[in-house]
């Protein structure tokens, strides 16, 4: 047991994972004798060597591509993106064959690499470094797409990714990487994938979010609690595939839907969720499914950024909204 | 250091390479080309898999023209760069191809109906049996050039004595992952060669309109590698030049690249029509130089082979790619459900729903 933010929560995971694979590699941009921006690498290199934990060219493309031909070679690669701005370089090698090796030659060659970015927004970055764009990564077939929202999942969920066969990308919500500090198991135990957490149980509503926004969402839950409003909380954690299970169980208790996210509102993750709870549990439902999320505006520079990203008090207004339907 | 006066002015040669001329005459005697690795054993073998890739290739375009293949990427006329990639790899070497190297490929160990069954919409065409750590054809330009520089990255690392080869076309070399690809390849003086297969030709685009560089060759400067052009129309000049190249690169010198001159006779694929941009007099020109005739009249000039053995040649290549096409159209087509078998290692039970529906049209075709 260790006391980690989420930042060491990454950094622990690849630690670990590195010292029981040889053949786990680390690259990206200034992941080396920097550690990373964040430090999420921070130590690797003096411990595996400049073989293993590569300081790569500026070139975003070439990143994820040579990831795809180390892997083809048996390796396994963990791709660090700086910042997911950057990452729609790298993009094109990532749709166009690391989730589609594997099918593309009946098995013979497969892709079990990570690419690994901070996302999302709240930390008065500059341009281009607060977007939440996981659901263009959800919307490529072969792939899994993954979100950690706590320092425990961070360490377990990228031990998992790590360790799974196929592509998966990682998005590490970098306003809480430092956000709080909680006391993790690090004893090299994987979390699954492919499932939600509940991380909290609830009565009257169900409020799904991933990344950042479970912060406020479960701010949201608090307050309703005071109010006797009993809100089941549940951390998609894998956007790709969702586990509409737990979802549409949770729904068939409660009745009510609201989803946090601070991406887009058109074609946005939460958009799909809303579409499976149509699809299959609209007889369940006491009220309409809502959505809490982001514009469909460019996201603004630090001086709008607040008024952008989805606030405690929407949350609490659209359960209001469900309660009272 | 006076920064205001000095000026620093790198010279560059890119050195360019023809052994055998149009007519099929040797720069050099066949003893030297001994020594260079290069018997007339090798030359008869040249001769028979470019013979065997043409006969293949005109097979595969006619049997498009009745609808029994999808699209396909003709090579002719760049079969000398595939034959010589192709005997110039060791078989644990790594070949990563774009998808008009079909003699090497060829010659590696892939089947021609494997290469039919992909052209002909099976993608287990590209799970071939022979040489299975080579990449599949990438179809996305110049993306392979970074696939080949993780490849080799993993040679070096683990200290193989393995070389990759990629290769990629004219129209790739104005792409990123190709420039990315070079630097790092320098960066990390990697075990790579790289080919750059000029056919003149990227659909439409001429070479001279694709960049205004004077060699192709000379981009891989700007990266720090060593570079150079050959005639790809020369099988001899390739092959020696890819050869030592290759053993370079085992030898742990680094990274090459190598820019063939060849041409594309045919259309660009089998949904293409080159008569829209360009002349029949540019291509009447082109075949003048191709490489099978004057490879051939080598042969037979310095009697290594005489006409008879020529034809007998034809008729084995003809017969064996006959026997290829009835094995491939015999194939019978793979279950509709693959496309979720090798979607993941294990299909998550989230996709079941999906794979269901697949299976109820597979029923319902059945009933029709």
């Amino acid at each position: 047991m260790k006391d980690m933010t989420l930042i060491d929560a990454v950094n622990n995971a690849l630690f670990d994972a590195m010292a029981e694979d040889q053949d786990i590699i680390v690259l990206g941009e200034d992941v080396g004798a920097n550690g990373g921006v964040f430090r999420a690498t921070e130590g690797l290199q003096a411990e595996y060597g400049r073989e293993r934990v590569i300081d790569t060219p500026l070139a975003e493309s070439l990143i994820s591509g040579m990831a795809i031909g180390l892997a083809a070679q048996g390796m396994k690669p963990v791709v660090e993106i700086q910042f997911m701005g950057f990452i729609y370089a790298a993009f094109d090698q990532f749709l166009c064959h690391a989730g589609r090796m594997r099918n593309r030659t009946r098995g013979r060659l497969t892709c079990p690499m990570v690419l690994r970015a901070p996302y999302g927004g709240g930390i008065h970055a500059p341009e281009h470094h607060s977007e939440s764009t996981e659901a263009i990564f959800a919307h490529i077939p072969g792939i899994r797409v993954v979100i950690p929202s706590s320092p425990g999942r961070a360490y377990g969920l990228l031990l998992a990714a790590i360790r799974d066969p196929d592509p998966v990308v990682f998005l590490e919500p970098k306003r809480i990487y430092r956000l709080q500090t909680e006391s993790v198991d690090n004893n090299g135990q994987a979390l699954p994938l492919d499932v939600c957490f509940t991380l909290r149980e609830g009565s009257d509503v169900t409020l799904i979010s991933w990344g950042a926004m479970l912060y406020e969402t479960l701010q949201a839950a608090d307050q309703l609690a005071e109010r006797n409003i009993s809100a089941e909380v549940i951390d998609l954690a894998s956007i790709k595939p969702i586990d509409k299970t737990t979802i549409l169980s949770s729904i068939a208790k409660t009745g009510r839907c609201v989803i946090i996210s601070e991406a887009a509102r058109s074609g946005g993750v939460a958009s799909e969720i809303a579409a499976i709870i149509a699809e299959e549990g609209l007889m369940t439902l006491l009220a309409p499914v809502m959505r809490v999320t982001g514009y469909d505006t460019i996201m603004p520079l630090a001086k709008m950024e607040k008024y952008y990203m989805p606030s405690v008090e929407q949350i609490i207004t659209a359960v209001n909204n469900v309660m009272e339907f | 250091m006076n920064h205001n006066t000095e000026k620093t002015e790198n010279i560059f040669r890119v050195g360019y390479t023809q052994y055998l001329n149009e007519e099929g005459r040797l720069f050099e005697s066949l003893k030297n080309l001994s020594v260079a690795g290069v018997s007339s054993e090798l030359l008869v073998e040249f001769y028979r898999w470019m013979l065997f890739t043409r006969t293949f290739d005109c097979k595969a375009i006619a049997l498009q023209r009745t609808g029994r293949l999808g699209t396909y990427a003709s090579c002719l006329g760049q079969e000398a760069v595939g034959a010589a990639i192709g005997k110039a790899m060791r078989e644990e070497d790594v070949f990563i191809q774009a998808y008009r190297e079909t003699a090497a490929v060829l010659i590696r160990g892939v089947k021609p109906e494997e290469i039919l069954m992909y052209w002909g919409g099976d993608e287990r065409g590209m799970d071939f049996q022979g040489p299975r750590e080579d990449m599949p054809c990438t179809i996305p330009i110049a993306s392979q050039c970074c696939h080949a520089v993780g490849i080799s990255y993993a040679m070096k690392i683990r200290k193989e004595p393995r070389v990759a080869v990629v290769v990629c076309g004219d129209g790739a070399t104005s792409k990123g992952d190709f420039y990315e690809s070079v630097n790092a390849a320098g960066v990390w003086q990697l075990p790579l060669v790289f080919i750059i297969n000029n056919n003149q030709w990227a659909i439409s685009l001429p070479r001279d309109e694709q960049s205004s560089c004077e060699t192709l060759a000379q981009k891989a400067i700007a990266g720090g590698i060593s570079c150079e052009q050959v005639d790809g129309n020369d099988v001899i000049a390739c092959y020696i030049k890819i050869k030592a190249a290759i053993d370079r690169a085992r030898q742990g010198q680094g990274p090459h690249l190598i820019e063939t001159i060849s041409y594309r006779l045919s259309d660009h694929t089998t949904a293409d029509d080159a008569s829209r941009y360009r002349d029949d007099d540019n291509v009447g020109e082109a075949w003048q130089k191709e490489p099978m005739t004057r490879l051939r009249n080598l042969l037979l000039h310095e009697l290594i082979i005489d006409k008879a053995g020529v034809e007998q040649l034809e008729k084995q290549c003809s017969d064996e790619i006959d026997a290829a096409v009835a094995r491939y159209l015999a194939i019978p087509p793979a279950s509709p459900t693959t496309m979720f078998e090798y979607l993941y290692e294990t299909l998550p039970d989230h996709y079941l729903d999906q794979l269901e529906q697949v299976q109820k049209k597979i029923l319902q075709e059945g009933e029709k």
